[in-house]
């Protein structure tokens, strides 16, 4: 249980750092890894290097895939090198029993919320056995059509509270992703019914090809929140602590029975949209690439930990080698599965399999069985 | 002049040449500018015709198909680019609440000359929701065209056609073949009417309709049972699925007395049960033989594990065929 005064220290700190009118963005944590303000008894020591260890184990995972997909090993992957901090921050933030709705691009979040890696490499291999979550978490498997799930977290915020319970809801998504009704609808309506939910936007500039600029006219997706009057912030999204913090407040104020806050993260991928997509298209990829590299979210907890001496290039290298064990584990388990069985296709479509497709199922099994007919 | 080109490169000249051609035509959609959309359908259309008339919207379906409507209303012509099949959905309420019924609920004084082009089906191994084939959905729409391409000489001429067409025309580019071969195209503007559907094979036996990706397997299949058994098939490229071309489908079935429909599309309520019904309107009486439909399953369009075994496959055609003709 949370102490009374550790929630007050949340909402004051937020609260102080977000009307600092002259900043874009709230940002605890600066690129050359020295703090704008001290975070004692906010983060604690431990925290910080279980944030460092999830974001480094991610961005390797992430590498892998696209390692993993070049060799025809995986599906189109979307990578999300460069948006650690937003989702290992924002997921460390959680109560395990929080519900979380990711999209195509949030495994981080999903994994440190609790997917298994080896779920994870099963969805991008086209595997459906990728599709759930441990039985004692709330994943969602990741959302392809944008904003659609938005509403689905206002729903299961909204049953939580008519339960009572102390159960946030989080629904992650892009910039572009806030120019579908559906994000209205969802504020809308989570504002209205002063709903425990988190809406995490990662606003990393670009949807597939499409600057934010040529997406609204809006100056901030923060700002969005004022139109609903529901509390909104804009923060560094490569500041891990930042994200951390305004997660954990907005998760205080959403269990309390203060409603939903919209989160801005302001972040960067530096590569692809997809493996299928070329950035070198729409942008001067390499260029703007290396400047977003001077505000990454790993070098700059790196020289925080270091000059904290909570890190040094020994346990670097030891944990980088347990990185490397745990994915090339994950990749073993799933490549030594079987094959995958057509015939699951046919399975949960209903509770109760109609005629249809139990017809449908069998006419395949006596196909693949080599019953030709006729 | 023709040249050979893909069924990709046909539409990016269909395009271009009506823009060329047409100042009212306008491009709108996700990612199809700057980038030239996903698949490069609109590839260099942006320099050349500038970005008044090449347009990057914001991402949202129902702003997309709600200001074309619009557009369409005042006087443009906008030809809509929806990234991939599934993600019309949140552009539906406008499709089909307005752009299928402006025409009728103003009795006639304003009508929607829209096209919405895109890419549909599977067998892509793309990600999920990007393999749908909803083609029912619109065909059971009052108001809506829809209009399907199996080859680059078709591609470019029913796009022209659907340019030019006062209504709705929902277009469906089969992405599995896309890039997959190419063929003839004549170089100067040309137009495919609607409405009218092509025998690519002729037979005696047993009448094949089909469209899309699903045309080239039908094809190959109705070969194949050529060499190893005699049966000559006929086998028809529906191309429009409304209005269904009557009189080429009710002939066919009056020469070979046995009909198969075959769709990627799920099977209940798919328009492999129009098909049928039409054929039980006009043709019952020269039937030999129940019609076959070969279709996708009544199941969400797997992961792409499995995307093979979801779609109908030369196989499982022949095995139908043999069901049909030894009935
Ligand atoms: C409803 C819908 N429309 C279009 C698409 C195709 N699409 C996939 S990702 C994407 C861009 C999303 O951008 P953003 O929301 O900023 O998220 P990001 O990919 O940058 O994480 C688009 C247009 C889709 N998946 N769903």
């Amino acid at each position: 249980m949370m102490v009374e005064n550790q929630k007050a220290l949340y909402l004051t700190f937020m609260k102080a750092h977000t009307k600092r009118d002259e900043e874009e963005f709230v940002q605890i944590l600066r690129p050359d890894g020295q703090l704008t303000s001290a975070v004692n008894g906010l983060i604690d020591k431990d925290t910080m290097v279980r944030m460092y260890e999830w974001m480094t184990l991610v961005r390797a995972v992430d590498r892998k895939c696209i390692n993993l997909q070049r060799q025809g090993r995986l599906g189109t992957y979307a990578p999300f090198e460069g948006q650690e901090a937003a989702q290992v921050g924002s997921a460390l933030a959680l109560s395990p029993m929080d519900w979380l709705f990711p999209t195509y691009r949030d495994h981080a979040a999903a994994m440190v919320h609790g997917q298994p890696l080896s779920q994870i490499l099963l969805y991008w291999m086209g595997r459906l056995e990728g599709l759930t979550c441990p039985p004692d978490r709330r994943i969602l498997p990741p959302c392809v059509p944008i904003a659609t799930h938005l509403l689905h977290a206002v729903g299961t915020a909204w049953a939580s509270s008519l339960r009572d319970e102390a159960v946030a809801s989080i629904a992650y998504f892009g910039d572009g992703a806030t120019s579908e009704g559906d994000f209205h609808e969802a504020l809308n309506f989570a504002g209205v019914f002063k709903l425990p939910v988190i809406f995490l936007c990662q606003n990393n500039g670009y949807a597939i090809s499409v600057p934010f600029e040529r997406q609204s006219a809006s100056r901030t997706i923060a700002q969005r929140a004022a139109a609903y009057d529901i509390h909104g912030v804009r923060i560094d999204g490569n500041d891990v602590f930042a994200v951390y913090l305004a997660v954990k407040e907005a998760r205080e104020r959403a269990v309390a029975g203060h409603g939903p806050t919209l989160i801005e993260a302001v972040t960067f991928r530096y590569g692809a949209h997809t493996t299928a997509d070329d950035p070198h298209r729409y942008r001067k990829q390499e260029e703007v690439s290396a400047a977003w590299r001077a505000r990454d979210p790993i070098a700059r907890l790196r020289i925080h930990l270091e000059q904290t001496d909570l890190w040094d290039a020994d346990r670097e290298q030891s944990w980088q080698a347990e990185v490397g064990r745990r994915i090339e584990e994950a990749v073993a388990l799933v490549e030594a599965m079987p094959k995958a069985n057509a015939l699951d296709m046919f399975e949960h479509v209903y509770a109760q399999t109609p005629w249809t497709i139990a017809l449908q199922r069998q006419q395949l099994a006596e196909e693949s069985t080599g019953g030709v007919r006729g | 002049m023709t040249r050979a080109l893909t069924i990709l490169q046909a539409i990016t000249e269909a395009l271009d040449q009506k823009m060329a051609e047409d100042e009212r035509v306008l491009l709108l959609g996700e990612d199809i500018a700057t980038n030239g959309g996903v698949f490069r359908a609109t590839d260099g259309l942006l320099d050349k015709y500038g970005a008044k008339r090449v347009v990057d919207t914001p991402l949202a379906e129902s702003g997309i198909i709600g200001s074309a409507i619009g557009l369409a209303l005042n006087g443009m012509i906008p030809v809509a680019e929806i990234q991939f099949l599934a993600f019309i959905f949140p552009g539906l309420e406008q499709l089909v609440a307005h752009a299928a019924r402006m025409r009728s609920r103003t009795r006639g004084q304003f009508g929607v000359p829209l096209v919405i082009r895109t890419p549909y089906g599977a067998g892509i191994r793309g990600p999920e929701l990007h393999s749908e084939s909803v083609e029912a959905f619109f065909a059971h729409t009052p108001g809506l065209k829809v209009v399907v391409p199996s080859n680059p000489y078709d591609a470019k001429g029913l796009l022209v056609s659907a340019m030019e067409d006062p209504d709705p025309v929902v277009f469906l580019e089969p992405t599995r073949i896309y890039r997959a071969f190419r063929a003839d195209v004549p170089e100067p503007l040309y137009r495919v009417p609607l409405g009218q559907a092509q025998v690519v094979r002729e037979g005696e036996d047993l009448s094949i309709f089909a469209w899309g990706a699903m045309l080239r397997v039908a094809l190959k299949a109705a070969e194949q049972m050529e060499q190893e058994k005699g049966w000559r098939c006929e086998v028809i490229d529906l191309r429009t699925l409304y209005p269904l071309d009557r009189d080429a489908i009710v002939s066919s079935v009056q020469k070979t007395g046995r009909a198969m429909v075959v769709h990627e599309a799920h099977r209940t309520a798919g328009l492999g049960a129009e098909i049928i019904s039409l054929i039980n309107d006009e043709a019952l009486l020269y039937l030999r033989a129940p019609v076959k439909r070969i279709t996708g399953f009544d199941v969400p369009v797997p992961l792409f594990s499995v995307e093979d075994e979801y779609l109908p496959t030369e196989s499982r055609i022949k095995q139908g065929i043999a069901e049909t003709i030894l009935f």
